[in-house]
């Protein structure tokens, strides 16, 4: 069940939108961004909201690539895999990545601190590889960068 | 020629905080405002947008005034009419609106306003795609000084026009750029693209006249109503107007956006500003305007980069933003990773896109390894053709064979290479 504070947001976004279902993403994206995820229990509360039905909320929220339905790490790393990051190597420090957390792309950390994600193109061209690290975003990637900036979130989170 | 105005990014602190509204306001920002609320009808500003000869800046140059103009006139009809801003910048290799949004968007605010007022919409969204977060934050807190300060809201600056302005996160799909399938994304449901006849102007948002523009093509606005169409026009160095904000990527020393007058020659750009390739590296071509352009070669490095020119050496101006291919890198694994991108953002709505592109990105993968036969250039040639324009949903498609036609035709030396030795030569 969703707390009163988020039933007064999501309420108060759809008086200021057109229709209650335009409210979907940024719904998803609050409840998101204050459970971690979008559960099933989530979806099923949420959709009487939005004048929608479970399904058709879940058929909006499996579209959008970055509506997590499972759980993530307390940090989620996008990685960029588009076209100039790749041009300056980006395999290079990805490699890294998956070593010094020991998962490969899709899959979180034993310790639920990080989830390594591909992410398409992140507007970084001029900083490639580039990889966005929830909101921060960190490029031109190397090795020792990388240990750095690892670090500095396992700092934050000790 | 005034080659050295950069209206757009006059203003912009790259890695700093960007204007507040006081210091926009101090800077003149705000007047255009002022100016098109007293003392211009909504007509006469998409008059002056359209004499300025502005193109879109999102990939296709529509120009910016005629497609105002196809919005209904509002003493013809009661409807109401949406603006939806696209800064839903996604395009592989284009990093230009980002650094509007976050430098300067009192700026985009101010063209916002503009573009609502031209076409009489009272509510605009600007549409900003999930991992530009600062971008998202910096025009919340924009709207918000300007909302406080009467430029957004009830009777704006006491001339009974109003405005709302929603700042729209997205939650990622390269899909949602597709202007009518960012209008599904805004209406909460997944980016499908709409069938077009009705265009957006006519039948839009929830049904309604709506505007979809670039934020690059809305930044302009403010700068067009303050000095005048010819001033605009003569700021270019070709037929197309306007200054554009050009990007250079790949292994070139300073990559990076300039804004520079429309039309500069390309070599001047890569050279000049993107400070020419890396030591030691040539380059063999280019696509010039974001993935889904045609690639171009070094002779066309001396052309004007514009609308016309580019068009003329058949490929697309698109987003300005150029991706660099050079003799240190394999064409075939460039183009599997462009692939790549398209298979997994088709939106899956229409088959020949849906099955087409993981179909080619598979072919692309066994010919990088070494693992392809010689036949395979004739299934890629082949969806090529399947794939073109006229034979899917939406344009998602057709651009991703643009650079995959090119390639094949440019560099089908390389890929018969791959297959002949069974490895990739760059390996």
């Amino acid at each position: 069940m969703f707390s009163r504070e988020e039933i007064e947001t999501i309420e108060a976004a759809i008086q200021r939108e057109e229709t209650p279902r335009s409210v979907s993403i940024a719904a998803m994206r609050f409840i998101q961004k204050q459970r971690g995820y979008v559960s099933d229990q989530s979806l099923a509360d949420l959709a009487p909201m939005l004048g929608m039905s479970v399904s058709g909320l879940e058929s909006v929220a499996t579209f959008y690539s970055l509506i997590f339905r499972k759980p993530v790490g307390r940090h989620v790393i996008l990685v960029c895999d588009s076209v100039s990051c790749w041009i300056l190597g980006r395999e290079r420090p990805l490699d890294h990545l998956r070593r010094r957390l020991g998962v490969d792309l899709g899959q979180t950390t034993a310790d639920d601190l990080f989830t390594l994600l591909a992410i398409p193109c992140l507007g970084a061209c001029d900083r490639a590889p580039a990889m966005l690290i929830d909101e921060t975003l960190y490029g031109p990637l190397t090795p020792e960068s990388i240990d750095e900036i690892l670090s500095s979130y396992r700092e934050l989170d000790r | 020629m005034t080659a050295t105005e950069t209206p757009l990014t006059r203003d912009i602190r790259p890695g700093e905080a960007p204007p507040g509204l006081r210091e926009y306001e101090s800077k003149g920002g705000y007047s255009a405002l002022r100016k098109a609320l007293r003392q211009m009808s909504p007509d006469e500003v998409i008059d002056e947008v359209r004499a300025s000869n502005l193109r879109g800046r999102g990939g296709a140059g529509f120009p910016t005034g005629m497609k105002w103009g196809f919005v209904p006139k509002k003493d013809e009809t009661s409807t109401r009419r949406y603006l939806a801003v696209n800064g839903d910048e996604m395009e592989p290799g284009t990093f230009k609106d980002r650094l509007l949004m976050e430098g300067n968007p009192h700026q985009l605010l101010e063209g916002v306003i503009l573009a609502s007022y031209a076409i009489q919409a009272d509510l605009a969204y600007i549409f900003i795609r999930w991992a530009y977060h600062p971008a998202f934050n910096r025009l919340r807190a924009a709207a918000g000084e300007a909302r406080e300060a009467g430029y957004i809201g009830k009777d704006i600056l006491g001339t009974g026009f109003n405005l709302r302005v929603h700042i729209h996160g997205s939650a990622g799909r390269y899909m949602c750029g597709e202007e009518t399938a960012l209008l599904s994304s805004i209406e909460g449901s997944p980016a499908r693209p709409r069938a077009k006849p009705p265009f957006p102007p006519v039948v839009g948002l929830y049904g309604k006249p709506t505007i979809v523009q670039n934020i690059e093509t809305i930044c302009n606005v403010p700068h067009i109503v303050n000095k005048g169409a010819s001033w605009f026009r003569s700021l270019a160095r070709s037929d197309d107007a306007g200054t554009k904000l050009y990007g250079v990527s790949g292994r070139v020393n300073r990559p990076g956006i300039f804004e520079l007058p429309m039309g500069t020659p390309i070599r001047e750009i890569i050279e000049d500003h993107a400070g020419g390739m890396w030591d030691g590296v040539r380059l063999r071509g280019f696509l010039p305007g974001g993935g889904s352009t045609r690639f171009l070669l070094e002779e066309h490095l001396d052309l004007p980069m514009d609308f016309g020119h580019i068009e003329g050496a058949g490929s697309r101006l698109g987003t300005g933003t150029m991706i660099i291919l050079d003799d240190r890198t394999c064409p075939v694994g460039l183009l599997h990773n462009l692939e790549h991108f398209y298979a997994r953002e088709s939106c899956g709505w229409c088959t020949p896109c849906r099955d087409g592109l993981p179909w080619v990105e598979k072919t692309l993968d066994a010919i990088e390894k070494g693992e392809g036969r010689i036949e395979d250039l004739d299934v890629l040639d082949r969806h090529c053709t399947l794939l073109g324009p006229g034979r899917t949903f939406c344009a998602l498609a057709p651009g991703a064979m643009d650079p995959l036609a090119s390639g094949l035709e440019f560099f089908r030396a390389d890929f018969v290479t791959h297959i002949n030795d069974g490895k990739c030569p760059w390996g």
